[in-house]
């Protein structure tokens, strides 16, 4: 199986984001592998150990993000590869797409592509299906369990986690599958594995490399990023000399204002 | 009047999901404000019924692909009808859901133009829609716009707008259309039920419990079960069923924190918060749950937040409307025996 999988350096979620002059900044807090990608990573560490093959991991992003490709070539990917292009700068969804199924085109004969549900920074959770649209493969996403893979065969089948249950669906290889937190319990990096990654040499690909000639121009533009509002909340405390007291009192509470 | 302002409606087991007519809502507003006409786009199998629903709550026409390949949601299936039908559209709108996000994904690539999730509020900025969406899980909100390709598409956050009352008496045609069907790839082999019971997504209360359920004191673990770690899951569970009565009692959904999901007291389908689900129902009642700013990121836009947990200065409380410092296990059982009595049950 030749796998790739999809990755993003996010800030941390325990990070207090906030914005002046339409710069996002986050404090101290540390950038890290995307939360939910880490999750794509392990199932494409566990579907190489099953199967064979090789995983990829591909990032689009400055070159701060090498060291969230180091994290996952510490987790045990065989090689990373960063997309870093000036021209990329102000990429939209839809550009974003078209680079990574380019770059897959240029990785060649892949199986397989990983991708998190989403990203913790943006939240669109649409580059797995665009990317899936763009390679014309079928799109797998929020897979919470892969039930079957045949390499052979050429086939794959998953549980979906939709809001109203688990859709199970099979389909042929190629194909992208996005997965959400639920289907494994990613691995630490090993010290070996750590010290690998650090001597490792990550190629730098711009969008020349990867065949776009041009890069289109992105769809949407973002005038504004802001704050929001402040809700002031006066909380208040009930009490009561016993729990059945302070529960009637709320309860009275909340039927006053009418929310049940 | 052309009706250039489309809406797509979700479905699923023959059932709309309250969000698709909150976007028709938005759509008919729209075309009101851009002197156009709303165009609804159903897709499934037997599904005409949705179709006339459509008109009642705002549609002037509804283009209807009605088939037996349609039956269940397939991403490629969709995406193509969809997007050969709202290629001359204005706007595309569509609510957000498991289905919808992807779909509106694919069609934005099919047509090579712009594509906003999760959009909370809107102004019409010339013939472009400004559409304001939460990034960060919601601690920043953005503005974004598709200023020259056509059509915009837009999907709303599932109830940050209302749902408009149906009008019986309203009029508008249904159109039959040939669905597109390109090479079928992928097969839909069964459904599993939802291990969360209600849908987090579109619930009026949420009830959630944090790690704090597993905290009971006057619990004692039975005697056979030895391992620690299963002595914590087993009052999790204790802890859990005094949050679900809760919960059933006001017909809510049942909610969770990460760190409970994490420890295994709860699937992750039941999580609220930055890798979980985005919630805004009208009422969340918060027990045992401190408040993890990923947890507060996740639920912030609740109309009203109750929070009940046994340290005052937990962060939950800067949030809530009403708090009780208090023991869950006290509290929350005598919640629900309080709102039995009041709602008659």
């Amino acid at each position: 199986m030749n796998i790739v999988v999809c990755v993003k350096q996010t800030p941390d979620t325990a990070a207090t984001v906030s914005v002046e002059d339409g710069v996002v900044s986050w404090g101290d807090s540390p950038l890290v592998l995307n939360p939910w990608d880490e999750y794509a990573v392990e199932e494409a560490l566990r579907i190489r150990e099953a199967h064979s093959g090789q995983v990829t991991a591909l990032s689009l992003g400055p070159e701060a993000a090498m060291e969230a490709l180091k994290l996952a070539l510490a987790m045990g990917c065989e090689q990373a590869i960063l997309i870093n292009d000036p021209a990329l700068e102000d990429a939209d969804p839809l550009v974003v797409s078209k680079v990574l199924a380019a770059a897959i085109n240029k990785i060649g004969e892949v199986d397989l592509v990983l991708f998190g549900r989403g990203s913790v920074d943006n939240d669109t959770g649409i580059t797995g299906p665009q990317v899936a649209r763009r390679l014309n493969w079928p799109v797998l996403s929020l897979v919470a369990d892969i039930t079957s893979l045949d390499p052979e065969g050429r086939t794959i089948a998953v549980e979906r986690m939709l809001d109203e249950g688990r859709q199970l669906v099979r389909g042929p290889l190629p194909a992208v599958v996005s997965v959400v937190k639920g289907i494994n319990e990613p691995r630490y990096p090993s010290f070996m594995g750590i010290r690998k990654a650090s001597r490792s040499e990550i190629p730098i690909w711009s969008t020349a490399d990867i065949g776009l000639d041009e890069v289109p121009t992105p769809a949407m533009t973002w005038p504004e990023i802001f704050a929001p509002t402040k809700v002031e909340t006066e909380c208040e405390m009930i009490e009561g000399e016993t729990p059945e007291e302070v529960a009637a009192r709320l309860a009275d509470r909340l039927i006053e204002e009418k929310v049940i | 009047m052309a009706n250039k302002i489309f809406v797509y409606i979700d479905h699923f087991g023959g059932q709309v999901l309250p969000a698709s007519w909150e976007a028709v809502g938005v759509a008919r507003s729209l075309a009101d404000q851009l002197s156009s006409g709303v165009t609804a786009v159903v897709l499934g199998h037997e599904v005409e019924g949705i179709a006339n629903q459509s008109i009642e709550y705002g549609a002037d026409q509804v283009l209807l692909g009605d088939d037996p390949e349609l039956k269940d949601y397939r991403p490629e299936l969709f995406a193509g009808t969809l997007s050969h039908l709202a290629a001359e559209a204005q706007v595309l709108i569509l609510p957000t859901t498991s289905r919808t996000r992807e779909l509106a994904g694919m069609v934005a690539v099919d047509l090579e133009t712009g594509m906003a999730p999760d959009v909370i509020s809107f102004e019409i900025d010339g013939d472009a829609v400004l559409a304001t969406r939460p990034i960060y899980a919601g601690k920043l909100l953005t503005k974004v716009v598709c200023r020259e390709k056509r059509p915009q598409i837009i999907t709303l956050q599932t109830r940050a707008f209302p749902k408009p009352e149906p009008e019986s008496d309203r009029s508008g045609e249904v159109v039959r259309v040939e669905v597109v069907i390109g090479e079928i790839v992928t097969e839909v082999t069964g459904y599993k039920p939802s291990e969360a019971g209600v849908s987090l997504a579109d619930a009026a209360i949420i009830v959630s419990g944090g790690r704090g359920v597993s905290n009971n004191p006057k619990l004692t673990p039975p005697n056979e079960i030895t391992d620690e770690k299963e002595q914590e899951i087993w009052r999790s569970q204790q802890g859990f069923a005094l949050v679900r009565d809760l919960a059933e009692t006001l017909g809510a959904a049942m909610g969770a924190s990460r760190a409970a999901v994490d420890a295994g007291y709860i699937p992750y389908a039941h999580q609220v918060g930055q890798t979980g689900k985005v919630v805004s129902p009208d009422l969340y009642v918060a027990c045992g749950i401190s408040g993890a700013i990923q947890h507060l990121a996740g639920m912030r836009t609740s109309k009203m937040i109750v929070a009940i947990n046994r340290d005052s200065e937990a962060p939950i409380f800067k949030l809530a409307r009403f708090g009780v410092a208090g023991d869950l296990f006290d509290i929350v059982p005598a919640l629900t025996q309080a709102l039995k009595e009041r709602l008659g049950k």
